[in-house]
């Protein structure tokens, strides 16, 4: 191996390391396909079918191609619910509760503007949903503050509460009576659905979705706010003698990180489901949590990685119907590719054709 | 409701002290080996998935030999290799031990359901209850004392780790390997292979915490067997300052907790009924609030653990 790689020229001190964050992901994901493969085998299927349906599925036709976005939309804005704090050295995993939470303030907010013009309610739904998620997220950034209570134990806990205030108001005080067999609230109106981006199927989430990542990635990385963050995430005492307020930094970048899922969670209302209902707990949020650590916490590679991410859920249906596997295979490859990709974080570094001139 | 039956208001905690009896036996089992495997130093947040990794299996093996402790051991067997694989990854120098666990949850998860789909129909022989009520005609005080023995070997449990950690060479070299890495490895400890072995025997724990709910109570196995009762555990540990015996009496407390809402149901009080089965969480989160402290760090946590530095 070593003499093997001795011979090859160097990528040069220049791309290397970009390189080596590139090749090592796109390898641990590669290994995983071969993993899950190995294992899809073991069941006595064939695991030539499954990569050509997964490919099928998530990106063969126009209609998958579709398909892949729309679940990809969620996913970006629920991957920077956790790569932003992660700028901070927090590991937030509550993406999921903060996306419930924004999802009911969204239905909230448009329930009680019943005869407002549909832009309105629009606005009013996003605004009430970033409010409501910011401040779930930003609940657990201030009790890491203030605290000293750990962020990832908090935002998970959280997860199960706006899980039962989930079900609570949407089986109780929210309910429309008329839903029998799957309780749900009252109908956003049809009036203020999102639509789809011409041409498409596509919803307008996805637009959503792509300028909040490029708004995160600018704050982080061309701001002054996002290099005071980075300091602080590097060395939080070096932060601190610098005179940076690191507890105005954390309230702050939880509450983007929760506005982020809350904002998934109001167009998963807006343009999904219509209403808000148990339907919403669809995993979002905990997928999320792999596209942002696959994504290496940067927001602009949580686009693509999320599309990879919204194909391989996408192709759990074709998968299901032509090979007969459970709907959990899905699941299954995700947890395969999150092992595999921290795995992996422990080969950076090692090879000597990533560093130029070899140390 | 008339005569012997009829205890009015009583049936209130006398249900929530028999559900918190039936409920505390996984957070129980979870904490306990949770408890071993921080104080070696590393934390392991995929409990929540090597808890239904194990109901499943637990589940699985009691149908297909017909056996239920059978299917204890496999859980426990299942809990333990799932440990292996989250100590073998967290060996590699530079993987983080939380994200690890944050993977493994999901993963665990994952599994379990793919696996577990031709078990959700057939019916699984459960394991037997101890039947501690003889003395009384009251049937609710009868039904609460119908204890299972898995919950007797957990509260056993308790002190042997207790003991076993303060007095025994293994357990001096557990918390030296939690204290500090180095001083293990001056003494020829591979720091590795210690948390390799108390990660496992987390696992293992567990695991068998996972069979209870498959294999007594609620006793089935479907996909929302277990909600969080993994991760509020890890949790409880910090709570109970890392000492087993305090993990005994964190367990049945959240284990009240949790039995408040169907106990309440019991009595015909269902209104908010899903807010109270956010009880256990919303107390886990008080008691972090109330006991952690940004200042310093908590008073008997492993200097090497990640969580508290």
């Amino acid at each position: 191996m070593s003499a093997n790689h001795l011979r090859l020229p160097p990528f040069g001190p220049k791309f290397g390391g970009a390189a080596e964050y590139i090749v090592i992901p796109a390898l641990a994901l590669f290994s995983s396909l071969v993993l899950f493969g190995i294992f899809v085998a073991s069941f006595g299927k064939n695991p030539l079918d499954l990569y050509f349906y997964m490919y099928q599925g998530a990106f063969g036709t126009w209609f998958s191609w579709q398909n892949t976005l729309t679940r990809a939309a969620p996913l970006i804005l629920t991957a920077l619910c956790t790569a932003l704090p992660a700028q901070l050295g927090m590991v937030i995993i509550g993406g999921e509760g903060a996306l419930l939470i924004g999802a009911l303030a969204a239905t909230g907010a448009a329930l009680v503007l019943p005869s407002a013009p549909p832009l309105l309610v629009d606005v009013a739904m996003a605004l009430a949903g970033m409010a409501g998620g910011g401040l779930w997220i930003m609940l657990s950034g201030a009790l890491r503050h203030y605290r000293g209570v750990n962020e990832t134990i908090s935002s998970l806990l959280l997860v199960y509460i706006a899980l039962a205030i989930l079900n609570f108001l949407v089986e109780g005080p929210m309910r429309d009576p008329a839903s029998l067999n799957k309780p749900s609230t009252y109908s956003v109106g049809a009036a203020n659905m999102i639509g789809s981006i011409p041409g498409t199927e596509v919803h307008w989430g996805l637009v959503y979705g792509l300028v909040a990542a490029v708004l995160s990635y600018i704050l982080i990385y061309h701001t002054v706010f996002g290099f005071a963050a980075r300091v602080a995430g590097g060395n939080i005492r070096a932060a601190k003698v610098v005179g940076l307020s690191v507890g105005r930094l954390i309230l702050i970048i939880c509450f983007l990180a929760g506005a982020a899922a809350g904002l998934a969670g109001m167009m998963e209302v807006a343009a999904v489901q219509g209403r808000a209902n148990a339907n919403l707990a669809a995993g979002y949020g905990f997928a999320g949590i792999l596209v942002a650590f696959l994504a290496r916490q940067n927001p602009l590679a949580v686009i693509p990685v999320a599309i990879l991410l919204g194909g391989i859920n996408a192709s759990g249906g074709l998968l299901q119907r032509r090979l007969d596997l459970p709907d959990a295979s899905v699941l299954v490859l995700q947890g395969v590719i999150f092992v595999m990709v921290l795995a992996s974080d422990t080969l950076y570094g090692r090879w000597s054709i990533f560093k130029g001139r070899a140390s | 409701m008339a005569g012997a039956g009829d205890i009015g208001l009583w049936t209130i905690p006398v249900a929530v002290l028999g559900g918190a009896v039936r409920v505390s036996t996984p957070f129980l089992f979870v904490s306990l080996g949770e408890c071993i495997t921080e104080r070696s130093g590393r934390i392991n947040l995929g409990l929540e998935g090597t808890l239904v990794m194990g109901a499943m299996a637990g589940y699985g093996i009691s149908y297909l030999t017909g056996s239920p402790w059978l299917g204890v051991l496999a859980a426990g067997i299942t809990g333990m290799g799932m440990g292996a694989l989250h100590a073998g990854i967290c060996g590699l120098p530079r993987v983080n031990d939380i994200a690890v666990g944050i993977g493994l949850m999901l993963f665990g998860v994952g599994l379990a359901f793919y696996l577990g789909k031709p078990l959700i129909e057939p019916t699984a022989p459960r394991l037997p209850s101890i039947d501690l009520g003889w003395w009384t005609d009251i049937p609710q005080l009868r039904a609460a004392l119908r204890i299972n023995a898995l919950f007797l070997i957990g509260v056993a449990l308790a002190p042997i780790l207790l003991w076993a950690l303060r007095t025994t060479r293994w357990g001096l070299i557990v918390r030296t390997a939690g204290e500090s890495a180095d001083a293990a490895l001056a003494m020829g400890y591979s720091v590795n292979l210690i948390r390799l072995r108390a990660t496992m025997f987390g696992g293992f724990l567990a695991g068998i915490g996972g069979s209870f709910l498959s294999l007594y109570y609620p006793g089935s196995w479907n996909e929302g067997l277990s909600s969080g009762q993994g991760i509020t555990a890890v949790a409880l540990v910090i709570f109970a300052r890392w000492n087993p015996m305090l993990c005994l009496g964190a367990s049945i407390l959240f284990g009240g907790a949790a039995a408040l809402g169907p106990a309440l149901q019991s009595v015909g009080f269902s209104h908010g009924y899903h807010l109270f089965n956010a009880a256990p969480y919303i107390l886990t989160l008080l008691i972090m609030i109330a006991t952690c402290s940004p200042k310093r760090t908590l008073i008997g946590a492993p200097a090497e653990l990640s969580i508290t530095r």
